[in-house]
């Protein structure tokens, strides 16, 4: 009879237990699936660039990497890419605005991973990674330089090695010393004079240190962090062991990651970015001149000569679906600027396009808070998040550095 | 459980006095039961009444039956994707020549579609190749056709969960 009883007892006591949730699982299936896709060894490999022959050419991405790190390829001589792409610092700078010859209005974006990216600059102004290393190139304010100056240094310089990867250097003997269609007046009406099969010269060698600079580039890809293992673990069902083992406070932070603060709706998938465009209201700094983000970078690749539709694509047009149906004008452009990959973020402040956070706290509290754009409109709600949940935030993003 | 109903049954019979006893017993598989089916609710996906996500239906002004389907039959998030849209007319009748624009975004999310898709190209018996299709982020997506065929003008939304 006290069988029956105790039974009941037990029964009523399970059921208790299950409604209040003693047994729960860390993480739902969901929430399970969605870490999943956002572990590294999700990430594909990474795809031919058909737009760029030389693209997987060893020769051709040792040649990058000199120029690269070359501050020959500078007016002056004092600034490479290296300058503010360091190598030990993720290739970036720490700084909150680039510096090259002189001071950007940007934010140096870091490299691991850019050869995947479908768009370049925090604008999207260029859109491959041998059209985007042409740019700080003629920049006045980064390498300064001149497309004329630089087919006579390539010449000068490594004539053997381009050579032996891109064939023979054209007859540079009448191209003027300093000419650029966007350099100083002086270069611009030395430019203008040039006879158009020799400007097409010119522009050939230049498209060609695009194409080595990328290639070496191409093979700056993230590395596996604690989050990776962490992640890997969960799908296996394995108990994550050493430092691949969550705190509390990490656990935390990822769950309002991928739900409560909606962080991974923007950056989804292993690198953490939907290589997009968005206004998420950050303010614009001070003193700066005025930065309308996307909405004028739509202009700027359309008009840019090496861009894929440009004669200095190899392969056919097919690779150029991200330009032909780029979205060309609307609200959403108003100051949009590009989801950055968080892998590695934690250690390497400041944030956003020009710098406007310098710790990860104030990003986290800028998207907590939602304040509304100064121009255009902001994508983002108020989330209303704790001191702790701001806290566990960070201290999961920081397991993406680590 | 089964223990306890094995018990229940054997039992049968066992007097008046025991009936307290199987009602406590009642109550407690009651309790097991409940927790059971709460916990089956709290862990099933839930299904809030959403946007209807069919990939074939009448256009506003019913002019036309229009089906949209991947042309690869998968819906790959991030990827350029191109998609078929089929239309007849409610005779059944393939429309052809018709000239379709293409507009959307995410309701929830205050922003439109991150590229902007184009009917590229006529694979006849009315079916246009809508390529630029990317969806980035998951979530409730809308795609707006225009369609201007010699029957006329009509539109048509479809609702895509990812
Ligand atoms: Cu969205």
């Amino acid at each position: 009879m006290k069988r029956l009883l105790r039974l009941a007892s037990l029964s009523a006591l399970v059921a208790l237990a299950l409604l209040g949730g003693c047994d729960e699982p860390e993480f739902s299936d969901a929430e399970k699936n969605t870490i999943a896709s956002l572990a590294l060894n999700t990430l594909p490999a990474l795809k031919a660039d058909t737009t760029n022959q030389y693209a997987d050419v060893p020769a051709a991405a040792a040649l990058g990497s000199t120029l690269f790190f070359d501050v020959g390829m500078s007016r002056g001589g004092t600034v490479s890419c290296s300058t503010c792409h360091k190598i030990d610092r993720q290739f970036q700078d720490d700084l909150p605005r680039a510096v090259g010859v002189g001071h950007t209005n940007r934010r140096t974006m870091p490299l691991a991973g850019v050869a995947r990216d479908p768009w370049f600059f925090w604008d999207g102004r260029r859109d491959s990674l041998w059209a985007q290393a042409l740019t700080p190139l003629e920049n006045p304010l980064e390498q300064a330089g001149n497309r004329a100056a630089f087919a006579h240094y390539i010449k000068e310089r490594f004539g053997e090695r381009y050579e032996r990867i891109f064939g023979p250097l054209p007859d540079l003997s009448t191209v003027p010393a300093n000419a650029s269609p966007l350099g100083t007046e002086a270069e611009k009406a030395a430019w203008n004079a040039m006879p158009a099969r020799q400007a097409e010269d010119v522009n050939r060698v230049f498209a060609n240190i695009g194409k080595a600079i990328a290639a070496f580039e191409r093979s700056i890809e993230p590395g596996q962090t604690r989050f990776d293992r962490f992640a890997i673990d969960l799908a296996t069902g394995t108990k994550p062991q050493g430092d691949a083992a969550f705190s509390p406070e990490e656990i935390l932070g990822l769950k309002l990651f991928i739900g409560k603060a909606n962080c991974v709706t923007c950056h989804n998938g292993p690198r953490f970015t939907d290589n997009s465009f968005h206004n998420t209201g950050v303010p614009p700094v001070k003193d700066l001149p005025p930065d309308r983000g996307r909405v004028d970078a739509v202009a700027q690749v359309q008009a840019d000569p090496f861009n894929c539709f440009g004669k200095f694509r190899d392969g056919d047009e097919s690779a150029c679906r991200e330009l032909r149906f780029m979205v060309k004008d609307g609200q959403q452009l108003v100051r949009a600027y590009k989801t950055p990959s968080l892998r590695g973020a934690a250690t390497r402040a400041p944030y956003m396009h020009a710098g406007q956070f310098s710790t990860l706290d104030e990003v986290v509290a800028h998207y907590s808070k939602a304040a509304p754009s100064v121009e255009g409109v902001s994508e983002i709600h108020p989330l209303e998040l704790s001191d702790r949940e701001r806290a566990a935030l960070v201290a999961f993003l920081k397991t993406l550095s680590e | 459980m089964l223990r306890a109903a094995r018990d229940v049954i054997s039992r049968r019979g066992a007097g008046l006095a025991s009936i307290w006893r199987y009602i406590l017993a009642g109550l407690g598989l009651a309790a097991l039961l409940v927790g059971i089916l709460t916990v089956v609710y709290l862990t099933a996906p839930h299904s809030a009444p959403g946007p209807d996500t069919s990939r074939s239906k009448k256009t506003a002004s019913g002019l036309f039956v229009a089906s949209f389907e991947p042309e690869r039959g998968v819906i790959r998030q991030g990827e350029l994707q191109s998609w078929l849209l089929t239309l007849k007319t409610s005779a059944g009748a393939p429309v052809e020549g018709a000239a379709i624009t293409v507009s959307g975004g995410m309701p929830q999310h205050n922003h439109g579609l991150p590229t902007s898709p184009q009917a590229t190209d006529y694979m006849g018996a009315g079916r246009y190749r809508i390529d630029g299709v990317k969806f980035t982020m998951s979530g409730w997506w809308q795609l707006r056709f225009a369609i201007s065929a010699a029957a006329g003008s009509d539109s048509v939304v479809f609702n895509i969960l990812l």
